[in-house]
């Protein structure tokens, strides 16, 4: 049984577990160094990425994080999360000097869509699956890839929501705030992590 | 034929709350405060006139906040800013709405507009926070549209132990019934007031359908670690913080317990030389009608 770690800070935790425990895996919590250690790939979850941010770095998460994901350890980004993944962070209303993982040819523009009243749910084709995704959207960031390297798995008309780069994903939206396990499963088996059902 | 985009949905309402959990919120009344609690790692703070402590000692009318200050705050940080309407005063939510607050507590901290009725907060895109003591309460708040839910605690006391009572009043009822048998439902639901459907929901699933804060008199880390291991998803800290000796150093001790609520070795070395907790009042010497608690229904 593959165990996965979910980043387990602050956030949307145990919405992931729950999705993750639906496909099989085993799931670890992850709030300190040690605790990556016996896993195979690991989820950070949407929340607040200032405050993520921070965490990461009083517990020292940082360093260990960019050491996997620059040997290609597998690391789903949703949200926040994603933000957390990008080399660029940027905000349409506030000047934004967070840095993070940095790990992603990505460039996150925070709250892209607006405040809170602007937060929605829109059905989107992802590739790789076959019947449409539906994508919840909160306070979302906007993934502009910066290389050819990333590639763009789903896009709503504003730009890209779902990227791929090597072992990084990135999500805008909040696959774990669904009860549909494919994104998940996606990611999971592209790194043959889960069997392929097909 | 894709679906359309759709704003203001039960789930972008209830999903916002949900990447709240394990964080803290804070009580500012200043776009300096409102810094300071973003730099000590606040989810989301919340942009009020005065905090709870000093509506307490002034008194008179409580009300929503000025629209320029609330301004003023959103314009200083990115991170959710949420505002207080008063008890039943649509009108006060409407103009939060307008202003594209990312939520609305509907507060027994400020002074009740109307003495039966809250607001229909279906009637919103913005999601609402209500306050509740026990489960019944809970449910009628989220039967009226509430996508999250708070203990009241007694606020601006730094005295933890109304929000105790509430979070073990709530989560005891839940537990009871979790294991109470489906025929015995309806007369449980008379007996709370609260709708069958919801007691139903909870007596399958465990646990409230949105998440479920503690607020009210929490002053230091060790509460806020107390209400996280009692089973809350995350804390409101109003006067807590800024009525403190040291805000900065507080807020982000706050922070770092609700992260780490279930390490006690952790929780004593971040608790270390915190400088003066807020003062605080013993609820028993409070008369009833100065307790804020016993506001709404």
């Amino acid at each position: 049984m593959p165990t996965v770690g979910v980043l387990a800070l602050q956030g949307g935790v145990a919405e992931h577990i729950s999705i993750l425990m639906k496909l099989g895996c085993d799931v670890n919590e992850i709030r300190t160094p040690d605790e990556l250690e016996s896993i195979s790939a690991i989820i950070l979850p949407g929340g607040e990425s200032t405050t993520l941010i921070s965490l990461l770095n009083r517990w020292e998460l940082t360093r260990p994080l960019i050491a996997m994901g620059e040997a290609g350890f597998p690391i789903f980004g949703t949200c926040a999360g994603a933000v957390l993944l990008s080399k660029e962070i940027d905000e349409k209303e506030h000047e934004v000097k967070q840095s993070s993982l940095g790990l992603a040819d990505v460039k996150a523009v925070r709250n892209y869509f607006g405040r809170q009243t602007s937060s929605f749910v829109e059905s989107i084709d992802v590739t790789g699956l076959c019947e449409p995704f539906k994508g919840v959207f909160i306070r979302a960031p906007l993934l502009l890839p910066l290389s050819g390297n990333v590639e763009v798995l789903s896009s709503v008309e504003d730009g890209p929501v779902l990227l791929r780069q090597n072992n990084l994903w990135l999500s805008s939206f909040h696959p774990e705030l669904t009860t549909d396990c494919r994104i998940h499963r996606l990611f999971l088996e592209h790194h043959g992590i889960l069997k392929g059902s097909g | 034929m894709k679906n359309a985009r759709k704003e203001g949905t039960w789930e972008a309402k209830r999903g916002l709350a949900q990447m709240l959990k394990g964080g803290v919120i804070m009580d500012v009344v200043t776009p300096e405060h409102a810094r300071i609690a973003q730099e000590a790692g606040a989810v989301a703070v919340m942009a009020l006139e005065r905090v709870p402590s000093d509506i307490r000692s002034q008194g008179g009318v409580a009300r929503m906040s000025d629209p320029d200050m609330i301004k003023g705050i959103q314009e200083e940080v990115n991170i959710p800013v949420m505002a207080k309407c008063r008890i039943g005063h649509f009108v006060e939510a409407q103009i939060l709405q307008a202003m594209q607050i990312d939520y609305i507590d509907e507060s027994e901290v400020l002074t009740p507009a109307d003495e039966k009725n809250h607001v229909n907060k279906h009637d919103f895109s913005v999601p609402f926070v209500c306050g509740a003591t026990n489960l019944g309460e809970a449910l009628r708040r989220i039967s009226e549209g509430a996508a999250m839910i708070r203990t009241k605690g007694e606020a601006g006391t730094g005295n933890v132990v109304e929000a105790v009572r509430h979070a073990r009043a709530v989560l005891g009822s839940i537990r009871k019934l979790r294991v109470t048998p489906v025929e015995e439902l309806m007369t449980i639901a008379k007996e709370m007031g609260a709708p069958y459907d919801l007691v139903k929901y909870v007596h399958e699933n465990g646990c409230l359908p949105v998440v479920n804060f503690a607020a009210g008199g929490i002053a230091t880390p060790a509460d806020a670690a107390l209400m996280m291991q009692l089973g809350l998803d995350g804390v409101f800290v109003g006067s807590g913080i800024f009525k403190s000796g040291n805000p900065q150093k507080r807020a982000r001790a706050i922070v770092e317990a609700v992260s780490r609520f279930d390490s006690p070795e952790v929780l004593a070395e971040i608790s270390r030389n915190l400088g003066e907790a807020m003062v605080g009042i013993n609820i028993s010497t409070l008369p009833d009608e100065e307790r804020m608690a016993n506001r709404g229904w």
